[in-house]
């Protein structure tokens, strides 16, 4: 089983401002690059976005700038590694696993070397520059290959954790970061570890497997429905490969329906892991709430997630209409 | 810890003699696995043998040893050359060749790195190498560490854009520790390589993406060990060397013949072979 939430943590946690994961991102970066010297960081021309941009200030003979060269940054990386290194190699979620996937697929996953790929811009909270942006396949793309492993963080901190973490992992490792600040979600006293799901609490009618930003959103629809009596439990599956299939099956057995939630296509994300999981080991009944096979479009991040339906309200109605209630 | 275990071999008879050895390895494995390539394992021959006797420090014992010179077979389909090298420098036993493209074999169709100890990396997937090897060369750097790096592509193989990202990013960061060799052979699967996609003028792109080109025939043997030796000399820039070679070098048939890209030698074409590569 995953950790269990502690209730003194979540209102502190409460009060803080939101955050972008990005944020977080480069500044544990900065962190770990004075703690390791064998720390690396590449980029493609987005560092300010990127907030690699923090490392390369201090360490500017450790921060390789490889210009709009995605496919070469993620070989440079993979042959910083075979000398010991252990490179970040990151850019926005669609270039970095769209642009770059057979270089990902050949040198980083099938020769298993030690990269960490960190994404930025995953997701629709892209907004504004719209959908050429807006990575909604990446997940389905890295999960499919052999050796890497997949982790979407919810807050700021938990990508602090998260990326403390993989830089102690060896073997390659996508993250997949967001833009846009997202509340702080899980609790002060939490501790991310590779392949362990978090457990909100667990519900006898409904459980809510969600990622990323949907961890929030998931928790809200977890107390509306509170009231009207159906009760729902919230896991936070920030690893998606390898998946906690623990946490998944003692969850499936106890509900009457499983909900995956996520800021990705429903398909071969998050949605489609569990769903190759249950239906194989714990048939139960499923409702993906995802992006509906489709691109997304220009738009701020509230916006964009009321027109996807990424909402509180929708996971509210999907879990009643499956519930027939 | 580790030294290397082989003295460098300058004697130019020699390395001939070696390259003999690797072509007529190069072509009983194929034989007997009955698919690889056969054209551009055999035009590359004498470069990688000049690249990994006559240069590169290495130790078969410790294959990781943390001091060696690396070597990436970009153009990874030559596997089979690489192969025959490795069993020269005695990475492993000569038998192990017959494994070729066997079932679960450490001699893959294309190395792989995690399966033969000595790989660097897996290759297969063309353009991809150079970068790999600039990697390599730039962690080698920030230690400190003064080994260096080699990287064969094929001509047809610089079609692919991302050998030019990599060649931006040699010359942007004053990789001098790489020494990258075109194996141009004038032909790629579908024909001869000006005709499917040019490429020409070869030296002046890469000159013009500031690397130092030199250009040699890539079967003098002499050549090749000075231009390697030059290599070394270059500094502030990364050295191309354009070594103008024939496909399927070596065996007469096999010669400037397209399809012999990736078919293989026949019983009979194999016993021709070996007697025109023992008295070439
Ligand atoms: C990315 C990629 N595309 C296609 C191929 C299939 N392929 C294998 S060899 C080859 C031609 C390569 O020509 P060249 O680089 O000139 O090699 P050589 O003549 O030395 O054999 C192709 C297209 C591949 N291995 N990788
Ligand atoms: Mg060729």
């Amino acid at each position: 089983m995953g950790n269990t939430a502690e209730t003194k943590g979540k209102e502190q946690t409460a009060l803080k401002k939101p955050k972008a994961t990005r944020e977080a991102y480069g500044e544990t970066l900065l962190e770990l690059g004075r703690k390791r010297k064998d720390i690396v960081v590449l980029d493609a021309d987005l560092s300010g976005s990127t907030k690699t941009g923090k490392f390369a200030k201090e360490f500017p003979d450790r921060f390789f700038n490889m210009g709009v060269a995605e496919q070469d940054m993620i070989g440079t990386a993979a042959g910083l590694s075979l000398t010991g290194k252990v490179p970040f190699a990151s850019t926005f979620a669609v270039f970095e696993t769209g642009r770059a996937w057979d270089q990902i697929r050949q040198t980083v996953c099938y020769s298993n070397t030690n990269v960490k790929l960190v994404a930025t811009h995953g997701g629709i909270t892209v907004g504004e520059d719209g959908a050429s942006h807006q990575a909604l396949e990446d997940i389905a793309l890295m999960r499919v290959l052999p050796n890497m492993t997949v982790i979407v963080p919810a807050d700021a901190a938990e990508t602090s954790s998260v990326i403390n973490a993989i830089a102690d992992y060896k073997g390659p490792v996508y993250v997949r970061l967001g833009r846009s600040n997202v509340p702080h979600v899980m609790p002060e006293d939490y501790k991310f570890i590779i392949g362990k799901a978090f457990v909100f609490n667990t519900g006898k009618d409904a459980n809510i497997i969600a990622a990323g930003i949907m961890v929030d959103i998931a928790k809200q629809a977890a107390e509306i429905l509170k009231k009207e009596g159906i009760d729902t439990g919230v896991i936070n599956m920030s690893t998606i490969k390898p998946l906690d299939e623990n946490v998944l099956l003692s969850v499936a057995k106890k509900s009457k329906v499983i909900i995956t939630a996520e800021e990705h296509s429903v398909i071969g994300g998050l949605g489609g892991a569990v769903c190759e999981f249950l239906s194989e080991n714990c048939p139960t009944p499923v409702r993906r709430i995802g992006i509906n096979d489709s691109f997304g479009c220009s738009g701020n991040s509230d916006d964009l997630l009321n027109l996807h339906e990424l909402t509180a309200d929708n996971i509210v109605k999907t879990v009643k209409s499956a519930l027939k209630k | 810890m580790s030294a290397t275990t082989k003295s460098k071999i300058k004697d130019i008879s020699e390395l001939n003699n070696i390259a003999k050895s690797v072509r007529l390895k190069i072509l009983h494995m194929l034989t007997n696995a009955g698919s690889g390539h056969t054209g551009g394992s055999l035009s590359a021959a004498d470069v990688a043998v000049a690249i990994y006797f006559s240069k590169m420090n290495f130790n078969p014992q410790d294959p990781s040893w943390k001091d060696r010179d690396r070597f990436i077979l970009s153009k990874g389909h030559a596997a089979p050359l690489l192969y025959a090298i490795m069993a020269e420098a005695r990475y492993f036993p000569e038998e192990t060749l017959d494994n070729l493209r066997q079932i679960e074999s450490p001699l893959q169709g294309h190395p792989c790195c995690k399966r033969l100890a000595g790989v660097e990396v897996s290759t297969g997937s063309l353009g991809q190498g150079l970068s790999v090897a600039n990697g390599i060369a730039l962690g080698l750097r920030l230690d400190n560490n003064p080994a260096r790096v080699y990287c064969i592509m094929g001509d047809g193989e610089t079609q692919e854009g991302q050998v030019w990202e990599a060649a931006m990013t040699a010359a942007h960061y004053r990789i001098d520790n790489l020494c990258a060799v075109i194996d141009k052979n004038g032909l790629q699967i579908d024909g001869p390589v000006s005709k499917v996609m040019n490429i020409e003028p070869v030296a002046d792109k890469w000159s013009a993406f500031g690397w130092h080109v030199i250009e040699i025939d890539g079967h003098n043997m002499e050549q090749i060990v000075i231009a390697l030796d030059k290599a070394e000399s270059v500094k502030g820039k990364p050295t191309m060397i354009i070594a103008n070679t024939t496909k399927g070098k070596g065996v007469s048939f096999f010669e400037n013949k397209v399809e012999y890209h990736g078919i293989t030698p026949t019983r009979e074409e194999l016993a021709k072979a070996v007697v025109e590569i023992n008295n070439g």
